[in-house]
């Protein structure tokens, strides 16, 4: 049980992280660069090349792949308390994918980047729409038959992406991977994204502690005191904001949203209060850390930064998957 | 006399289209405890829910605390009235300190966290439900009848004047469902209104002032134990002869 005292220290300790793991980033490349080269940079005191690819080429970068991480984590926390249910996140429950979709369909038709951006937005909305839609049916919305429709909505996206694939011409094609497996380097202008994650964290800080009542159940929450469809309706608008915000800005970057407030809730416990800051933090640590990795593993190759997520996480989610039976018997 | 703290006026209780219970008037003074008892599927559990303000009725009214729980604020609510689900299903790991203190949530500011005074009324709780030194357990490692216990401990932090507990006995020992009983019997002793769904007649009478007995089919009885708690009403109740046991000290029911 975290007091405010001791969530104030771990969120302290995850911002130092944070700024470490940017300061790495703005280090670290084909250009290898000093603490002092980067603070004299950011500083605006540094002249020439190094000052040049550190704020013009690796800071945007580095503070988006930033907002994205910290966007993906506070979504999939958001989504995991919404479902009760540890394994939903917006890459599984196909949002990522219908972002994919929308994204791939106007770089087909050749439009400019910000129709891109738009169709990314609009087609992670609408498979918002579609899997929450399809799956509310009744009163009460049943887990399981989200996660299907999730996974189902999922498969469909992976289809039409395939077939926009097949179809695109050959000068497209290395662009359209580059989104589809998540890329940091796209990344122009972070501070949309910035400013989504700041008002994201913001809008679910007041309500932390009704989202820990809705994570133990609608029928005790409700009978605590908490207008339970209001609060379900606030989260589900903000999460699929914050996962379109951050697929509109980066791709689809997998499993952030997953395997983040995992390892964050194990340890410092389900609190909202504490794991949603903290899950931000280190989620957007995570994702500085993992691109940086992917430009410089096999430099001057640059690998995407959703394939290293993705190896990632796929064996976070399969262990949880394993282990859930047994912790419900 | 003091007012009702709950207070049923003609109330309608339908599920798909069944009236379960029809023109329910009926008062749950301070210091009352009561057993609605009913056979399974006779809408004991969707009439308490209806009670507490979380469903709708099908017509009629319910007020708590002499106000009407459709206009109240749910919070306000959450103050007086608590309410034991049937079932907790815990799908992230927590320690059972956390598990009750949140029926410390309607008695917190928007940004409070849990004071040591919280605290203290949520380890005297685990205390009262012999889950004493439980309190850094994780949820998910506990049996069915300590997540029980649990669930009560949560009830008796929020500390509201109006308990509603559906089955607060299931997956209980013996001992530990003698125990839950007087621990709400010591809260109606102290002014609090006690409603519960019970399955034992003979706890009903012995633990109970008063029963509310629901047939499933729309009637109702309601009032004091000696009066309703009798061989002739619970036989139909249940739909099988049951023959109350002579010399006992306390009402004891056997199937003929």
């Amino acid at each position: 049980m975290p007091t405010r005292r001791r969530a104030l220290a771990v969120i302290l300790a995850l911002a130092v992280l944070a700024a470490a793991s940017m300061l790495l980033s703005l280090a670290v490349g084909s250009l290898s660069l000093g603490l002092h080269d980067v603070l004299a940079a950011l500083s605006g005191d540094g002249e020439g090349m190094a000052a040049e690819v550190v704020r013009s080429l690796r800071l945007p970068r580095t503070l988006g792949a930033f907002a994205c991480g910290g966007l993906l984590a506070l979504a999939g926390a958001l989504m995991q308390v919404l479902l009760r249910n540890p394994l939903a996140d917006p890459y599984v429950l196909g949002i990522s994918g219908g972002a994919a979709v929308g994204a791939l369909a106007a770089m087909l038709g050749g439009l400019a980047l910000a129709f891109v951006n738009l169709g990314a937005f609009a087609g992670s909305f609408l498979a918002t729409l579609l899997v929450f839609g399809l799956a509310h049916g009744d009163s009460s919305w049943t887990h399981t038959r989200l996660l299907l429709t999730g996974v189902i909505v999922a498969a469909g996206c992976g289809a039409a992406v395939a077939l926009i694939l097949s179809i695109a011409p050959e000068h497209k094609l290395h662009g359209m991977l580059y989104w589809l497996m998540g890329d940091a380097g796209q990344i122009v202008d972070p501070r949309p994204a910035l400013l989504i994650l700041v008002f994201g964290l913001l809008a679910t800080l007041p309500m932390a502690r009704e989202l820990n009542l809705l994570a133990r159940g609608e029928t005790m929450a409700a009978s605590l005191g908490i207008m339970v469809p209001r609060l379900k309706r606030v989260v589900y608008v903000l999460s699929s904001l914050l996962t379109a915000a951050a697929v509109t800005t980066a791709g689809s970057i997998g499993f952030i949203g997953l395997v983040v407030p995992h390892l964050v809730r194990l340890a410092v416990g389900n609190d909202q209060r504490l794991l949603l800051p903290a899950a931000a933090l280190a989620g957007g640590s995570l994702l500085v850390l993992a691109d940086t990795l992917a430009r410089t593993v096999v430099a001057p190759t640059q690998l995407p930064v959703g394939v290293l997520t993705a190896l990632l996480g796929v064996p976070v989610f399969l262990f949880l998957l394993g282990r859930e039976p047994k912790a419900r018997s | 006399m003091s007012a009702p703290l709950l207070e049923a006026r003609t109330l309608d209780v339908a599920i798909g289209g069944r009236t379960l219970c029809r023109g329910l008037d009926w008062q749950v003074m301070p210091g009352e405890s009561w057993a609605i008892l009913g056979r399974n599927g006779a809408g004991k559990s969707t009439l308490l829910a209806t009670l507490a303000g979380l469903r709708r009725p099908g017509s009629g009214a319910v007020l708590i605390d002499g106000r009407s729980v459709a206009a109240a604020h749910p919070r306000e609510l959450a103050r007086v009235r608590g309410y034991l689900p049937q079932q907790s299903h815990d799908p992230f790991a927590s320690t059972v300190l956390e598990t009750v203190l949140v029926g410390r949530h309607p008695h917190l500011g928007r940004w409070d966290w849990e004071s040591a005074v919280d605290r203290r009324i949520a380890e005297a709780a685990l205390g009262e439900v012999g889950l004493a030194g439980f309190a850094q357990r994780d949820v998910q490692t506990l049996s069915g009848g300590e997540r029980q216990r649990l669930g009560i401990a949560a009830l008796l932090t929020q500390e509201p004047r109006l308990f509603l507990l559906d089955e607060p006995l299931a997956h209980l020992d013996l001992n530990h469902q003698v125990a839950q009983m007087e621990v709400l019997a010591r809260r109606a002793a102290h002014g609090a209104g006690v409603v519960a769904v019970l399955h034992d007649p003979g706890f009903a009478a012995r633990w109970c002032g008063f029963a509310l007995l629901l047939f499933g089919d729309g009637e109702w009885i309601a009032g004091p134990v000696a009066d309703t708690v009798t061989a002739e009403n619970l036989s139909r109740l249940y739909n099988h002869p049951l023959r109350r046991l002579a010399g006992a000290p306390y009402p004891v029911f056997i199937p003929e």
